[in-house]
């Protein structure tokens, strides 16, 4: 007997396993300090991604300005953790605490615009706020950037170390990932996928749709900021480009590109993306001889292909093959039933 | 401030405008006649610049350098379009925000590869000293600017009023399904927008290189203001969408003259906000009740 549960959103421990399972054992076979550095920011990312796809996939909301909440994220860590002797994790929590005020006052006027409209809005903040980082120097250190931002040290366990990081990142990935399960299987996601339906139908029904979408966009934003306050600390130096709004659209495609409608293809997309980047950077490097930013070029192009030919994305395909073996088997099985009923 | 620093950012604000404003029409050529907003507009601007520099290195005189720089970028509109745009024509709109970021990119990247990181310089097509006006220089290019500005929209007036494919275009951008029941071949219509498009890209492109020069990477603000041009205008008629672009302009070099050039991009694009907010349907838009 499937519990309903299981068969309205599957199943949710299956793939958290196997998630568990791949991050456990990747140490094993990874050695290189620059393959370490990629895995980590797939997490960091993944957690910025993972709020894109409750507001892009669920909610139907587009944008094109989370660099601008994981900047404000990352400079809060970097200014106060070096202008002032506060904790770090709780200059984090207040990190996360202030960007979703601040999303949520902003949402309230810019989600009701739609599409294009709201895609342009995103924009302007994320220049906005590249602006204010650029301009306020005093504070920021302008186009300098700000240095020597700390380490983490968590109980003791020193975070400066490459594969403690890496653990700690993706257990709070994992977190993210629960909590933002959560959100999906609870009524606020059922809001959040009859909103995405239609907002008119779901507003008929007496919801207050307006409030939900600025929700979960504030929700996303302070995602956005814990992935900017450790990527702060890890990094420890950031500077006001990469907060601009390429770093956005590269958010953007990488949770279509992983496929919008699950939690799931923000994880895929975002490590399909950073595994490409790395590939073309390392055939450009070593075959072709060029170097800067050339990748674009090929990147710009699957984009497009992806788009066109898989617009559910990656996550459509393995979700198929998935489905395609569990058919094989499910039909193996009634196959023997029929037998013995026969 | 006196009246000669006034009339100096007047002057530059409208010079800068009349780009956004060009650039505003081919958005709303475009997203009128399909209803997709074309990201990858501002890179139309950076093809016609950078392959005007190159044919004329290549010995070709200047006029028919700009004439064939300016076909090249409309023929890389229409195949993309045919190539790109067509096969997607049903899927979301995110999708297709995604697709024309996508092809940005690419052609962003087309331009690192041919072109390479460096500014390129353009000289001025005309060739006379600069006018003092009342304590103001004019650039003799932006008298050009603003002379390429109005010959255009009359060129597109008549196209639009007098000629039968302008007089489709525009029936397709009021209402496809009851151009298309009239016969009227609205794929057609989506084909021909967007050469249009990069047409008026690779003009606009070419008029402003004497004045900023040309990069790769010029492309993707260039547009963005564009279209922020086009929805403080209205998108609704292209004189309100040319008026926009000015305002844009002016804004911009009033705030930048005034306060500080760091600070100009985000005075733009609050000013921006502001109008999203209390006047979505923009600032010079005809009260028609056709967009909601």
């Amino acid at each position: 007997m499937k519990r309903l549960d299981t068969t309205l959103y599957g199943n949710r421990w299956k793939p958290i396993a196997v998630l568990i399972a791949i991050i456990l054992a990747l140490p094993f076979f990874v050695h290189s300090p620059h393959w370490f550095t990629v895995l980590i920011l797939i997490g960091l990312y993944s957690i910025i991604t993972i709020g894109l796809s409750l507001l892009l996939g669920y909610a139907g909301q587009i944008s094109l300005g989370h660099a601008a909440f994981f900047g404000i994220g990352a400079y809060v860590s970097g200014i106060f953790t070096t202008k002032t002797a506060m904790s770090p994790w709780l200059v984090i929590i207040i990190g996360m605490v202030g960007v979703f005020i601040l999303a949520y006052a902003i949402g309230i006027p810019i989600l009701k615009l739609k599409g294009h409209f709201l895609a342009l809005a995103t924009v302007g903040i994320n220049i906005i706020v590249y602006v204010l980082l650029v301009g306020f120097s005093d504070l920021t250190g302008g186009p300098l950037g700000l240095q020597g931002i700390p380490k983490l040290n968590f109980f003791g366990l020193d975070l400066g170390n490459q594969l403690y990081f890496y653990y700690f990142v993706w257990t709070i990935v994992i977190l993210v990932i629960f909590f933002s399960m959560n959100i999906v299987r609870s009524h606020v996601g059922r809001l959040l996928r009859s909103i995405g339906d239609s907002e008119i139908a779901t507003q008929t029904l007496g919801v207050d749709v307006a409030k939900t979408k600025v929700a979960i966009f504030a929700i996303s934003a302070a995602y956005a900021s814990l992935a900017g306050s450790l990527y702060a600390h890890f990094i420890n130096f950031i500077a006001p480009p990469t907060f601009n709004v390429n770093f956005s659209i590269l958010l953007l495609i990488m949770v279509m590109v992983g496929g919008v409608h699950s939690i799931w293809g923000a994880l895929l997309g975002t490590a399909t993306i950073l595994f490409l980047q790395e590939f073309i950077r390392f055939v450009s490097d070593t075959y072709l001889n060029i170097s800067g930013q050339v990748e674009i070029v090929v990147y710009g192009f699957i984009v497009i292909l992806v788009m066109i030919f898989i617009p559910k994305g990656f996550i459509s395909i393995l979700a198929g093959t998935w489905k395609l073996i569990r058919g094989q088997r499910n039909k193996i099985t009634s196959e023997e039933k029929g037998i013995e009923h026969g | 401030m006196d009246f000669s620093n006034f009339l100096q950012f007047l002057i530059t604000g409208l010079t800068i405008g009349s780009i956004y404003a060009l650039l505003a029409i081919g958005f709303l050529t475009i997203y009128n006649t399909t209803g997709i907003l074309n990201f990858a507009q501002g890179e139309f601007v950076m093809i016609g610049a950078l392959t005007t520099i190159s044919l004329i290195s290549f010995g070709l005189p200047k006029f028919a350098a700009i004439i064939l720089a300016i076909i090249i970028t409309a023929l890389i509109g229409l195949l993309i379009e045919k190539a790109v745009i067509r096969p997607a024509k049903n899927t979301s709109i995110v999708t297709l925000i995604v697709i024309t970021i996508g092809l940005s990119i690419m052609l962003k990247g087309l331009g690192l590869i041919i072109w390479g990181t460096y500014p390129k310089t353009l000289t001025p097509i005309i060739n006379i000293p600069p006018i003092s006006i009342m304590g103001a220089v004019i650039n003799p290019q932006s008298l050009f600017i603003f002379a390429v500005l109005i010959l255009l929209l009359l060129a597109l007036y008549f196209f639009f009023d007098k000629t039968f494919i302008g007089a489709a275009l525009k029936a397709s951008e009021r209402n496809p399904r009851a151009a298309s029941l009239m016969g009227i071949n609205t794929a057609t219509m989506s084909a021909i927008a967007f050469t249009l498009a990069a047409a008026l890209g690779a003009i606009s492109g070419i008029i402003i290189t004497p004045l900023t020069d040309a990069t790769y990477e010029m492309g993707f603000l260039i547009g963005i203001k564009g279209f922020v041009a086009m929805v403080i205008g209205g998108m609704n008629s292209v004189s309100g969408v040319v008026m926009g672009g000015l305002l844009l302009g002016v804004i911009e070099a009033f705030s930048a003259g005034l306060f500080s050039s760091t600070f100009s991009d985000a005075i733009t694009f609050g000013f921006l906000l502001l109008v999203l907010f209390f006047r979505p349907i923009g600032l010079f838009a005809r009260a028609s009740g056709e967009r909601v």
